[in-house]
């Protein structure tokens, strides 16, 4: 028969409770874990980007341009679209928690229970930097040749997280607000368009005038004109600054919508 | 004062037009089983979510363990919360999501699991510990769910419908766990749709029906108030025509079946039977309907 430790109970009775350090690092490791144990969906959100990167150079490619050279333009492009599909699987991973129940355990604990989301959101993280590093690999063997000192290889690996951060948590939150894991998935596909109305594929300059101006002003474009130049050595001139600017402007409004979110649907059921 | 683990006064919950609890006074002595009885819809589930941080109330008091709600973080420390959906981790183990579970109870790793391992075997999953909690049967997915609310020990303890779906042998274990817990002083509010359930393990019933609590009492006083027996009367067809309350004696039934011989054709089939909660429902309502209008 079942016994149960022994212990006092009444009022003064309390349980200790998780650091926050703790309870981040126990939703972080819970997150990976999910991420390792659902294989087809990491094994997708790496090979798509090589694929299209291969497809892009080797089908595409000569026709964008003959000399052979597409590759090193292609793969700033690739890497954002890599990471706009891989941060978009962390909406289905949100909604799932939402609404089976795991999250009334985790709010009746005396943790802080929005630790939850950064965990999906870090583990999101670790798995688009594996696909982007796995990215520039097979870059560099199809004829990548950057020439970007450290400095500058960090200040792109910077740039890059930041963008998988705004995206994650643009994703977090459109999880928080929908109703199904299925519906959240399908948001993915509407973001996963960005990259291509950008300089990502062709310059902007190639494309007709009225898209020109939709292309030249949305969030991406500065983001891979200053990947580009710090990789490459094209002229960045003040797109990092827009591109750090967007990326922190719509983070900002990720988190707060993200915790106004957690707030309101965590309290409805 | 001191010995009530829950005390609710005057909750109030309303959810758009609908006023889901209208005034639920509750008092839970330390150490028993309470069970909050009442049809789908009544309720029982918004008040769970109030006593157990999820969802604060629109109006009235509410103490848990003499904390209130305001103090949250002194009540989470107090109660473990079992849902009505199993609130496990599919894609983890048995084992590491007692681990888990552990580690945010502020256990170090190597103390969460130990406790874990402890739960195991005394919730009878050790075979299955390592695999996925998505290929478990219902009810152990429920021992995994109530192991885990009891990886630090909580002085109160709320099980929202926790042998829905489950079927008899997985639900006689689910009681024996709970009546264990009684044992050891730990306080237990359950919700049910199942009088036989209510009756089985609570030492206080509530019946909750339309937002309100209509009888509460032992399991005993609530059926006296039906009487012991129920007559169901269908005719030829099999419809039911009507049901009578008795004390199951034969000069009762004697009595009660002559009185309406001439009302009923007679092709009418009886059947005599225990109250089910959908009597005490019948009857409490009614009672309660009645208790309004005049």
């Amino acid at each position: 028969m079942m016994t149960i430790r022994q212990h006092q109970s009444g009022p003064q009775q309390t349980a200790k409770s998780a650091s926050l350090a703790v309870t981040n690092a126990v939703f972080i490791g819970r997150s990976l874990r999910l991420s390792l144990r659902n294989p087809e969906a990491l094994i997708m959100a790496i090979l798509l980007p090589i694929l299209l990167m291969l497809m892009f150079t080797y089908v595409f490619g000569g026709a964008i341009d003959p000399s052979g050279q597409y590759v090193h333009y292609v793969v700033p492009g690739i890497i954002l679209l890599c990471a706009g599909f891989g941060s978009s699987s962390t909406a289905v991973d949100v909604t799932q928690d939402m609404t089976n129940g795991i999250i009334d355990r985790f709010r009746t604990m005396p943790i802080s229970s929005v630790c939850v989301i950064t965990g999906h959101v870090v583990a999101s993280l670790a798995r688009n930097l594996l696909a982007t590093f796995l990215v520039i690999g097979v870059a560099l063997l199809v004829g990548f040749r950057p020439t970007a000192s450290l400095w500058e290889w960090l200040a792109a690996l910077g740039v890059i997280v930041l963008f998988i951060l705004t995206f994650t948590w643009l994703f977090a939150a459109i999880g928080l607000v929908t109703g199904s894991p299925a519906a959240a998935g399908s948001y993915g596909f509407a973001l996963l368009f960005l990259p291509y109305l950008s300089s990502a594929f062709v310059p902007v300059s190639t494309m007709p005038g009225w898209l020109q101006g939709v292309a030249s002003r949305q969030p991406i474009t500065p983001v891979i004109e200053t990947i580009r130049g710090l990789l490459t050595g094209t002229p960045i001139h003040n797109q990092a600054w827009w591109a750090v600017g967007w990326c922190a402007a719509i983070l900002l409004v990720a988190l707060v919508w993200s915790w106004a979110a957690f707030r309101r649907r965590a309290g409805r059921r | 004062m001191s010995n009530l683990a829950i005390e609710a006064k005057n909750v109030r919950k309303r959810f758009g037009a609908h006023d889901v609890l209208q005034g639920v006074d509750l008092a839970v002595p330390e150490g028993s089983i309470y069970a909050l009885l009442g049809p789908n819809g009544a309720g029982k589930t918004t008040l769970i979510h109030i006593l157990s941080t999820l969802v604060e109330p629109d109006e009235g008091m509410v103490r848990i363990c003499g904390h209130e709600l305001a103090a949250a973080s002194m009540v989470k420390r107090s109660i473990s919360l079992t849902g009505q959906f199993a609130a496990v981790d599919e894609v983890l183990t048995a084992r590491e999501n007692l681990t888990m579970a552990g580690r945010l109870c502020g256990l170090t790793r190597a103390e969460a699991r130990a406790r874990a391992e402890e739960l195991l075997a005394r919730f009878d999953l050790e075979s299955a510990a390592d695999k996925r909690v998505r290929t478990y049967s219902g009810g152990m997915r429920r021992r995994l769910d109530l192991a885990i609310s009891l990886v630090t020990p909580r002085p109160v303890l709320f099980l929202d419908e926790p042998t829905t779906g489950l079927d008899t042998m997985s639900r006689r274990t689910l009681w024996d766990l709970i009546r264990s817990l009684k044992r050891q002083g730990v306080t237990v509010f359950l919700t049910t749709q199942y009088l036989e359930e209510a009756d089985q393990l609570a030492d206080t019933i509530a019946v909750l029906d339309g937002g309100r609590i209509v009888a509460t009492g032992t399991a005993s006083e609530l059926k006296t108030r039906l009487g012991d027996e129920v007559l169901e009367l269908r005719d030829g067809r099999g419809s039911l025509i009507r049901t009578l309350s008795t004390d199951g004696s034969l000069q009762d039934i004697r009595q009660q079946l002559n009185e309406l011989a001439a009302s009923v054709p007679p092709d009418t089939r009886i059947a005599i039977r225990k109250p089910s909660l959908d009597d005490v429902f019948v009857a409490l309502t009614a009672q309660e309907k009645e208790r309004r209008s005049s």
